[in-house]
């Protein structure tokens, strides 16, 4: 009698605790869907409003007082432009740092400082870094509202982001392969160089790849900081005046005529493809090259 | 006690001598942080013999053999006192470079750790980091580690297509014995090499320091007593950082000097 009933007892615990599973399950469904649900509203109205100039005058033409002649040729190159800059800039140097932090830099206040500081970087806003490079690039350095400028600036704030990316990734390398190489004889720059970076490599390109993809999206410091919004022409040198696409969006979303709200919509397609495509190519890194310990 | 000894008795017929000391370590004292891991070890390694060095967890083990090679250097907070002797040079004496300590002192560990690389470029790195060598030489010192270490036979056709990472546990730790033997190191230091591995993998690697220490001079961690009674021919006892007990394994493990050597070994704690 008693073990029937411990059995019953037990069957309906039992009950109550799938149904609680049933339940979180749901609610984590209900809370992946809700956000894919906007993103695809988003995505159908924005579609909706700038199919019709999905075409390929959108990537020649020069921005215009006619809706139908506006295009994003200077800016699509110019973001090209400043991010390749950019680049250049920052990621070896975020790259560099990383290594500083992780293999050579002995514990003390000092580097602590550093980190608290890199972290807290990385989240300043980047209205901020806009302000900083209008003060320093622009005025201090005389370099005025170039490409240089704007490259240097988005440098500036996408440098604490990768130099957090690849510590991540190169804390990942296990320290038991570094202690073979050591064991082997190795000095501490021939441990980073055939292990630790090669090792990293993947990871620190994925934390790279995915900055890059937030800098070309920004707007706000490069409007602070100055750029234009009307260039009708295509940057030559890094000193030569520049736009890039958000801005461009943003200046065609600002315009009364409504049928500008229209090529805003498709210069937002336009950046959603070199968003998707760079942040494409950071995930198959990640899953093709990333190495299993 | 016996069945231990029954499990390899030819090794306690062997005439086992002490030979020139290769390392000398002298009143070793080693901090991590504020916690002391070794508290004064005096203790000679023979050359050309296998010495096995036992004790329960944390007692020091690991610190001790790490700190034969420098390895130590690498931890953060970690302090040595003392000094350690090899060949009559002291190696933590000012102005010696642990890079060339570890050249010549070489050092297998607990998990086997092998490059995410080809199998022959984890045993020809250590060949590289030193000096040129000709892709024929290098083909000839990469084959002859692997024969060495008994794992030659096994990935000869895969050398350049197979990753360390792909073999099992076994091969994995015999690839990071052949990579240390590469090198040519005198002394060969084995944090118990071992404990990851199943029975017949261990009884290869025990096997084969058989057979290395015709030339190479040996430390072993161990916290298999079977393992260090079959295969060493001296022991070291540790306990709290300190060497209880040190001598030819017959003795320690047949007529030991101290109570807490017979209490560790006959498994009264531990």
């Amino acid at each position: 009698m008693s073990v029937r009933a411990a059995g019953l007892e037990g069957r309906r615990q039992l009950e109550r605790r799938e149904r609680a599973a049933r339940v979180f399950l749901a609610v984590c469904q209900a809370a992946t869907l809700l956000g894919l649900v906007f993103l695809g509203i988003l995505l159908v109205d924005v579609t909706r409003d700038g199919a019709p100039y999905l075409r390929p005058e959108l990537l020649t033409h020069f921005p215009s007082r006619f809706p139908s002649q506006a295009g994003y040729a200077s800016a699509l190159v110019g973001t090209l432009y400043v991010a390749g800059i950019m680049s250049l800039v920052a990621f070896p140097l975020g790259v560099l740092a990383a290594v500083y932090l992780e293999e050579y830099a002995r514990p003390s206040p000092l580097t602590r400082v550093l980190e608290v500081n890199i972290a807290n970087l990385a989240s300043v806003p980047s209205v901020l870094y806009g302000l900083l490079g209008l003060g320093v690039f622009v005025e201090l350095f005389r370099m005025g509202k170039s490409v240089l400028a704007g490259a240097l600036t988005l440098a500036l704030l996408v440098l604490p982001l990768a130099i957090l990316a690849s510590r991540e990734a190169i804390r990942a390398v296990p320290f038991s392969v570094r202690e073979a190489a050591y064991a082997l004889g190795a000095t501490r720059w021939q441990v980073v160089r055939h292990h630790v970076l090669p090792y990293a490599a993947p990871g620190i390109f994925t934390g790279i790849i995915l900055s890059l993809s937030r800098a070309v999206g920004e707007t706000a410091p490069l409007i602070m900081m100055g750029a234009l919004q009307y260039v009708p022409f295509l940057p030559r040198s890094v000193w030569d005046y520049f736009t890039v696409l958000p801005i461009q969006i943003f200046n065609y979303v600002s315009l009364p005529n409504p049928e500008f709200h229209r090529v805003a919509a498709a210069g937002i397609l336009l950046l959603l493809v070199v968003l998707l495509f760079l942040n494409g190519t950071a995930i198959w890194l990640r899953n093709r090259a990333t190495i299993r310990w | 006690m016996q069945r231990i000894l029954d499990t390899r008795p030819q090794i306690f017929h062997q005439a086992v001598t002490a030979t020139e000391p290769v390392l000398q370590i002298r009143d070793l004292r080693v901090w991590y942080g504020n916690s002391a891991a070794l508290r004064g070890v005096t203790l000679d390694i023979p050359e050309r013999r296998i010495t096995a060095v036992i004790g329960p967890s944390g007692c020091g083990k690991s610190t001790l053999i790490r700190s034969l090679n420098r390895m130590n250097d690498l931890i953060p907070g970690a302090r040595v006192e003392g000094q350690v002797l090899f060949r009559g040079q002291d190696i933590y004496a000012p102005g010696v470079d642990p890079v060339e300590v570890r050249v010549r002192i070489g050092m297998v560990f607990q998990k086997p750790n092998p490059f995410p690389k080809s199998v022959y470029e984890n045993v020809a790195f250590g060949l590289r980091l030193h000096r040129k060598l000709s892709r024929r030489e290098l083909d000839e010192r990469v084959e002859r580690a692997l024969r060495l270490a008994a794992l030659w036979d096994e990935v000869k056709d895969d050398l350049h297509r197979k990753s360390g990472l792909e073999l099992s546990g076994g091969q994995q730790q015999r690839l990071c014995i052949a990579r240390a033997l590469a090198v040519e190191p005198e002394v060969l230091l084995m944090d118990e090499p071992c404990s990851a591995l199943d029975p017949i993998s261990t009884a290869r690697i025990e096997d084969l320091m058989e057979d290395l220490k015709q030339t190479y001079t040996i430390v072993i961690v161990t916290h298999n007593m079977q393992q260090a009674a079959r295969v060493s021919d001296f022991t070291a006892f540790l306990l709290d950082g300190e060497l209880v007990e040190f001598g030819p394994t017959e003795e320690v493990f047949t007529r030991p000097r101290d109570a807490r050597t017979e209490d560790y070994i006959t498994g009264r704690f531990g």
